[in-house]
């Protein structure tokens, strides 16, 4: 099979860090904070891994779009078994407001160069949560995309024939699909468990190669149409208050100005 | 049984395997008998209690190594750590050589474990990077006022800092060690040393001849249970000529190699303190850039050892970074140094420093008092003891950073000057280097620590503490430490507790969620996290132990000294009874547990690589 597959992943604050909203509110504090690769991204990783090992895929190459430290992030990608990365070199202003839209354009314009057969990316990002690059960069491609649902189980991904089988769990029982390659899938949580990132790989990650791309050699234009006018935390949680008697209940509502 | 050599080769076969069937059958009535002790499923299930070749869920599992060769190990990227891996390569660069270095780091990037005050004496860092503040080295709060005071419940007495004393901090920074750290790790990589954050040294490799090979990292993709997952992979060995242990205070590698090179023979037992720290940005109008402020007396009784620290940084924010410090040889069962700690805050003279304020961040760690006395063979074939681990803080100043890494520079220049000398004969596979206790006994770290090597131990006295301040005052500043005699430590800190039952319990009063907080949400500002399907690392030699001696003697000591809520007793299901329960996911790796632990039963041992605390710079801002 000579079938290459590009992985997006991307550099968020990890999921266990206490979030902190910068003092002028223009977003979250993220300087110095830890961040790692998104855990969707790795189960996409994980995903085109697996399918290389099966022998589906030839090659599979790691993309991420940022500043200098997402590097740190396709390493890691490359110690889990991808073969070579792309750093798209996004900073400054232009990373801070680089949304969904930016990135399916440039990983469109990837997919075209690296004349890519599937691309497989993360459902969502934990930090902003959009759920949309995916179904963008499909669109943009005029390619399928499909995202096999996770429930109890893990569902497969297979490639058969030059078209791509995936198995879905859904509320009636497994739905197979088969869909056209080439095609984008975006993984969900239970997809797969994704493999330890071990010593051994990292040092052998170090030799793999990392190209660095800038958005506009790929004809891609990354300034955005949103602007974010403030940055707030969720309000505070009130404390709730016990009541002894069904009594004290209606006159609380009452007070409250609710019946 | 018979003498075997009287029969041949196939009988003495025989014989052989009729004695491992009988030992499989042996060893699985052992393994029941521990388990029906407690009726309750194991707490421990990590495999240094539990071997993994005896255990049949490990039959068939591949368990070779991959392995690596560098010419240097150091297990620890912290100041002793970084400062040993610059030196080695600033002096490969100098004499055009070759120099393969490798520091693994159980912390996902570098500084995220690193906790302290802190302020920094820069003349280490001056040794070693002269030209520090041009590399743009994070020192940017020099110290301009220093206060020291006597607290009372109310009061606050006002304590001179006379040039010479060992508290007086002219010419130092208040630092956020992280950060501090942070920097120091990119200039080792400047130079060439190979960081691996996010891999932790599990293991210590022998060679045939007993002299330490190397390190391995540790296996990941272990079940709670302690059986392996699909996505079980061995750790990686590191073999290195001579590797260098930084692993900070009572490191657990370090633990090991004491007992097997007996290193402790000639000297004390490290005595510790626990330090607890939170980070807040307060308002401005309060904020004074550069002043530090130390405390000693409230809330702690006379006889505990303690006291509280309070800079303020000049970071951007309005930010101060304030903690307190308890001695662990105390002997009230009942106390806890978190709340100690949070009452501390409620004092006049801090509470209106805080007040308007909000805390961003916490976080504890153990420290070294033992000092002089303390200080216990470094060197043993194969490797090198540098930094808090064998421990060089004084106390006096509470200053370890620098001792540490000059150290770590020490160290460095004795291995670089072994491991290229070309008319090398070593003895031992592993390198043996006395030339760094050599160096070391010659260094001002050996004056400075000797000087004030009475200061600590003054305080077990009928007096307490302030017995302790005159005996500073008579023969630290006026006789600078050259009194003759040397003062003895009181023994284990495990061992000074006094039964429950001879102590009343503390109260303390309920924290207000403004000022002081309660323990979990603490714990939720340290960003601890670890993998939570993996055999906890706070490891029991005997599960039975907790409920049987703790609990029944001591009333459960660990729910009170842990700074991260780890242990908790809790009721049995059946009714009778109480359980350990060990919540390892909000470890901070503190180390608190397996020094004051009364029954030595806790084993602390390294988690899977990353997990654990997130401090960033120690505070979490831009």
């Amino acid at each position: 099979m000579s079938a290459r597959v590009l992985v997006g992943v991307k550099r968020v604050i990890d999921y266990a860090v206490k979030i902190r909203v910068k003092p002028d509110r223009t977003g979250v504090v993220t300087d110095g904070v830890k961040h790692s690769m998104n855990p969707f991204c790795e189960i996409a990783v994980e995903e085109a891994v697996k399918l290389k090992e099966k022998k589906l895929v030839k090659e599979v190459v790691a993309v991420s779009c940022g500043p200098q430290q997402v590097q740190e992030t396709i390493r890691t990608a490359l110690a889990m078994g991808a073969d070579r990365g792309i750093h798209v070199e996004v900073s400054g202003k232009d990373y801070e407001t680089l949304g969904p839209l930016q990135v399916s354009k440039i990983l469109a314009a990837l997919a075209k160069k690296e004349q890519a057969d599937l691309i497989i990316l993360g459902k969502q990002a934990i930090d902003d949560d959009c759920n949309q690059t995916g179904q963008m960069t499909a669109a943009l491609l005029d390619w399928p995309q499909r995202s096999p649902e996770d429930g109890t189980f893990a569902s497969e991904v297979n490639i058969e024939a030059d078209k791509l089988k995936v198995v879905r769990e859904i509320d009636g029982g497994l739905e197979t699909i088969k869909i056209n390659l080439p095609a984008v899938v975006t993984a969900d949580l239970r997809l797969n468990t994704p493999r330890y990132a071990t010593l051994p790989n990292i040092m052998k990650a170090k030799k793999k190669k990392i190209a660095n791309v800038k958005p506009a050699d790929l004809g891609v234009d990354v300034s955005s149409r949103l602007e974010v006018l403030k940055v707030d935390e969720p309000p505070q949680r009130q404390a709730g208050v016990k009541v002894e008697t069904v009594h004290d209940l209606v006159g609380k509502l009452k007070e409250a100005g609710r019946i | 049984m018979f003498p075997a050599c009287r029969y041949s080769l196939q009988a003495r076969r025989c014989v052989g395997a009729l004695k491992a069937v009988q030992a499989e059958h042996v060893a699985p009535q052992v393994c029941s008998t521990r388990s029906s002790s407690s009726t309750l499923s194991r707490i421990t299930t990590h495999y240094s209690v539990y071997p993994r070749d005896k255990d049949p869920r490990w039959e068939g599992v591949e368990m070779e190594r991959f392995a690596d060769e560098a010419d240097v190990v150091i297990v620890g990227g912290g100041p002793a750590g970084l400062s040993a891996a610059i030196r080695l390569k600033q002096l490969a660069n100098q004499h055009e050589k070759e120099l393969r270095v490798c520091v693994v780091e159980k912390a996902s990037q570098i500084g995220a474990h690193t906790l302290s005050g802190a302020c920094l004496e820069p003349t280490a860092l001056s040794e070693l990077i002269p030209d520090w503040k041009e590399r743009g080295a994070p020192l940017n709060t020099p110290v301009t006022e220093d206060k020291f005071s006597i607290l009372t419940e109310k009061y606050r007495i006002p304590v001179p800092i006379l040039p010479g004393l060992p508290m007086n901090n002219h010419g130092n920074y208040l630092v956020r060690l992280g950060h501090f750290v942070r920097w120091l790790g990119e200039q080792a990589e400047e130079l060439g040393v190979e960081l691996y954050p996010g891999y932790a040294a599990s293991e210590v490799l022998f060679h045939e001849d007993g002299s330490v090979k190397g390190i391995a990292t540790n296996d990941v993709g272990i079940a709670k249970d302690g059986s392996p997952k699909d996505v079980f992979e061995r750790g990686m060995e590191l073999h290195a000529k001579v590797t260098l242990f930084g692993e900070g205070c009572h490191g657990h590698l370090a633990k090991q190699l004491y007992k097997q090179f007996n290193l402790r023979g000639n000297c004390e037992p490290q005595t510790y303190a626990i330090g607890l720290k939170e980070l807040w940005v307060i308002d401005e109008k309060k904020w004074c850039p550069g002043r530090t402020e130390h405390s000693v007396g409230w809330p702690l009784n006379r006889n505990t050892y303690g006291g509280s620290f309070l800079y303020h940084l000049n970071e951007g924010e309005p930010l101060v970074a304030l903690g307190f410090v308890v001695g662990l040889d105390y002997t009230n069962p009942y106390l806890s140094p978190f709340r100690e700690f949070q009452r501390w805050k409620h004092h006049p003279s801090i509470m209106s420093t805080l007040e308007g304020g909000n805390r961003i961040a916490y976080g504890a760690r153990a420290l070294n008092e033992g000092g002089f006395q303390s200080i216990p063979k470094l060197t043993f074939p194969g490797g090198m003891l540098i930094g808090c681990s064998p421990g060089f803080m004084n106390v006096p100043k509470i200053k370890g950073t620098h001792t540490a890494m000059k150290s770590g520079m020490l160290a460095a220049e004795s291995a670089f000057s072994k491991i290229t000398d070309e008319n090398l004969q070593s003895e031992t596979a592993g390198l043996y280097i006395p030339e760094y206790e050599e160096a070391f006994k010659k260094s001002w770290i050996w004056k400075e620590l000797y000087s004030v090597r009475n200061i600590r131990p003054s305080f077990h006295n009928y007096f307490g503490l302030y017995g302790g301040m005159v005996y500073t005052g008579i023969f630290y500043w006026i006789l600078r430490g050259k009194e003759p005699w040397t003062l003895k430590h009181n023994g284990l800190d495990a061992d000074q507790l006094k039964p429950a039952k001879d102590c009343t319990p503390i109260e303390y009063p309920k924290p207000d969620g403004k000022i002081s907080f309660d323990l979990l949400s603490s714990v939720a500002l340290s960003g601890t996290n670890h993998e939570h399907d993996q055999p906890p690392h706070l490891t029991l030699k005997d599960d039975s132990v907790p409920v049987a001696q703790n609990l029944a003697i001591y009333d459960g000591p660990e729910q009170r000294f842990c700074p991260a809520g780890v242990y908790e007793y809790v009721p049995l299901e059946t009714g009778d009874g109480m359980r350990l329960q060990i919540n390892a996911q909000n470890c901070v790796h503190c180390k608190t547990c397996d020094i004051k632990d009364p029954s030595q039963n806790i084993n602390w041992v390294v988690p899977e690589g990353s997990g654990g605390p997130a401090y960033n710079g120690f505070s979490m801002i831009v």
